[in-house]
C-alpha cells in the first residue's frame, strides 16, 4: 500500500482528496436545496415536516450522514495541510506584492471563503440540526379538512405539552416552523445571505478547478464545466436565499401565523 | 530617463536582505531593462560600491537566464522575458522596485540571483527519454501527426526561467513540469518511462520545496513562452493515472 502513501502524501494527491470530497459536498448541496423547496407547498409545513423526519430516522440517510461528516472533515483536514505547506513555500514574500493581472478573487481566497463558509455551518447546524435533535421543538400534527367536492386543506394543530394526540394522527417534529422562525431575525438574514455569496465564490472556481485537478480538460467540454461552474456557483446561493422570500408568498399559513 | 531603483541587497544565502534605493540618469528609453542595469552597475564599480548581481545570459529571449520580480511581477509589465522589457515601458521619473524570485525552492545566491538547480534535478529525475547510441537515426523513421508535434512542441518551449514559480501564490512548479511531461507524454520516444516519470519527476517536485497548484493560472498569465493550462491539467491525468496503473507497488 506504500503507492497509497505516497499518491495521498504527494500534493496532486493532495488537491485530489480536495477536489473530490469537493463535488461530493456539491452534491450534497442539490440534496439539500431539493429539500428546501418543500418548505414552499402550502401545507403548513406537512411536507416538510415529513421530509425532517425521513432524513433524521431513516437508517440508509444516516449512514449517508456519517459519510457527509467525513467528507466535510476530510475537506478541511487538507485544505488546512494544503494552506499551512503552501504558505511557507514562500518565506517573506514580495515586498511590491504581486500584481499579475487576469487572477481571479475567487481562486486566490479559496482558503477566506472555506474558513467563512464553516464559521456559517457550525451556526446554521445550532439553529437546525441541533435544534432538531435536542432542542425543545414544537410538535404538530395535520388533518385533513374537506372544503366543498374537490379541495382538501391542511389543518395544522400544535400539540400542547402533556397533550396526547388523537389516534390515528402522525406527530411531527415542526421544522418548519423552525425555518420560518429562523427568517424573522434580520441578522440571520444577514448572515444567510453572506454565507451564500461566500459559498458561491467558492464554488465559481471549486467546481472547475476540481475537474481540472482531475485531469478534465478538452476543448469540447472545459467551457461547459466553465460555465457550469458560473452556474452553480450563482445558482445555488439564490435557490437557497430566494426560498425564505417565496415562503412568505406561496406559504402563507406560517407567515400569518 | 531618470528613475529610482529599489533593488533587493543581500550578500550570500545565508545572511539578511534588504531593499536598498540608487537613483540612475541618462537612460535611454531604447535600453533593455538588463543594460539600464549595467549603467547602474558600471556607476557603482566607478564609486568602489559591490556591484549589483543578477542573471543573465543570452539577452535574446530563449536562454530563460534572466528573471528579476519588477514592480511585483515576474520579468516586469509584459508578457516577455526581462532582456526583451525596454525602457520605454517606463516612465521618466518613476521608481521600480526589482527583488529576486522568491520561493523556499529557489534560494537566493546572491542580490538578485537565485538558485534554479532544484529544475534540473526534477529534469534529472525523469525528464529525459532513452534511445538507442550509435549511427543517427533516420529524422523521419517514427511518423508523428502534425497536431501533436505542434502540441508537443508547444510545451517544449518551456525555457525553464520560473516565471510560474514567482508568479504562484505557492510557488508551485506545476506549469513547468506540466510542460517537461506533458511534451514527452505526447510523442512515442516519451512512451517507455511515460509512468515512471510522472511518478519520479512529481515526488522530485515535492522534495525541492514546491507548493501544491491552487488552479490560480497566474503561472500561465506571466509565461513569458505561453505555456498553457492544459499542461497543468495534463500533469494531474499523468500522475494520478501513472499511480493508479504503475507497477511500481
Amino acid at each position: 500500500m506504500n503507492w497509497v502513501n505516497s499518491l495521498l502524501g504527494s500534493n496532486i494527491g493532495r488537491k485530489l482528496v480536495m477536489a473530490l470530497t469537493g463535488l461530493f459536498l456539491i452534491s450534497f448541496l442539490f440534496v439539500h436545496l431539493s429539500g428546501n423547496f418543500l418548505l414552499l407547498s402550502n401545507d403548513a409545513g406537512a411536507k416538510f415536516n415529513a421530509y425532517s423526519r425521513f432524513m433524521s430516522t431513516a437508517g440508509i440517510i444516516r449512514v449517508l450522514e456519517i459519510v457527509l461528516v467525513a467528507g466535510f472533515l476530510i475537506h478541511i483536514y487538507t485544505a488546512v495541510v494544503l494552506t499551512r505547506k503552501n504558505a511557507s513555500r514562500r518565506p517573506g514574500g514580495y515586498a511590491a506584492g504581486n500584481k499579475t493581472p487576469g487572477v481571479s478573487w475567487f481562486s486566490k481566497n479559496m482558503g477566506l471563503t472555506g474558513s467563512l463558509i464553516l464559521v456559517f455551518l457550525i451556526l446554521h447546524l445550532r439553529t437546525f440540526y441541533f435544534e432538531y435533535h435536542y432542542g425543545t421543538i414544537r410538535q404538530v400534527y395535520y388533518q385533513e379538512q374537506s372544503q366543498g367536492e374537490m379541495a382538501t386543506k391542511v389543518k395544522l394543530t400544535v400539540l400542547e405539552e402533556g397533550q396526547i394526540p388523537p389516534s390515528g394522527v402522525d406527530v411531527y417534529k415542526d421544522m418548519a416552523y423552525i425555518a420560518h422562525e429562523a427568517f424573522q431575525s434580520p441578522l440571520y438574514i444577514i448572515a444567510y445571505t453572506i454565507a451564500f455569496i461566500l459559498l458561491g465564490a467558492h464554488l465559481i472556481h471549486g467546481f472547475q478547478s476540481a475537474f481540472q485537478t482531475l485531469g478534465f480538460e478538452h476543448k469540447k467540454y472545459s467551457p461547459l464545466i466553465s460555465a457550469l461552474s458560473w452556474i452553480i456557483g450563482v445558482g445555488v446561493p439564490l435557490g437557497f436565499t430566494i426560498i425564505p422570500v417565496l415562503m412568505k408568498l406561496l406559504n402563507p399559513l406560517y407567515a400569518n401565523q | 530617463m531618470k528613475l529610482t531603483l529599489k533593488i533587493w541587497r543581500q550578500k550570500s544565502t545565508d545572511t539578511e536582505g534588504r531593499l536598498v534605493d540608487y537613483v540612475v540618469d541618462k537612460i535611454s528609453e531604447d535600453m533593455s531593462f538588463l543594460e539600464m542595469l549595467d549603467v547602474l552597475n558600471e556607476d557603482l564599480i566607478k564609486k568602489g560600491e559591490d556591484p549589483v548581481t543578477f542573471d543573465h545570459d543570452c539577452r535574446e529571449g530563449i536562454c530563460g537566464t534572466c528573471s528579476l520580480y519588477i514592480n511585483g511581477r515576474p520579468h516586469g509589465p509584459t508578457r516577455i522575458t526581462t532582456c526583451q522589457l525596454h525602457m520605454r515601458t517606463f516612465k521618466d521619473g518613476e521608481t521600480i522596485t526589482i527583488e529576486p524570485w522568491r520561493a523556499k525552492a529557489f534560494p537566493v545566491v546572491k542580490d538578485l540571483m537565485v538558485n534554479r538547480s532544484s529544475f534540473d534535478r526534477i529534469i534529472q529525475a525523469g525528464g529525459y527519454v532513452s534511445v538507442n547510441t550509435g549511427s543517427a537515426r533516420d529524422a523521419n523513421e517514427t511518423p508523428i501527426g502534425k497536431e501533436i508535434a505542434d502540441e508537443a512542441f508547444n510545451s517544449a518551449t518551456c525555457i525553464a526561467c520560473g516565471a510560474c514559480v514567482a508568479a504562484c501564490k505557492n510557488a508551485s512548479a506545476m506549469l513547468f513540469v506540466g510542460a517537461k511531461i506533458s511534451q514527452l507524454a505526447m510523442l512515442p520516444q516519451g512512451q517507455p518511462e511515460r509512468k515512471r516519470r510522472a511518478e519520479a519527476m512529481v515526488a522530485q517536485m515535492d522534495a525541492e520545496g514546491f507548493g501544491a497548484c491552487s488552479n490560480t493560472m497566474a503561472c500561465v498569465a506571466e509565461c513569458p513562452k505561453s505555456i498553457s493550462m492544459a499542461n497543468i491539467v495534463s500533469l494531474n491525468r499523468e500522475y494520478i493515472g501513472a499511480k493508479l496503473t504503475s507497477n511500481q507497488v
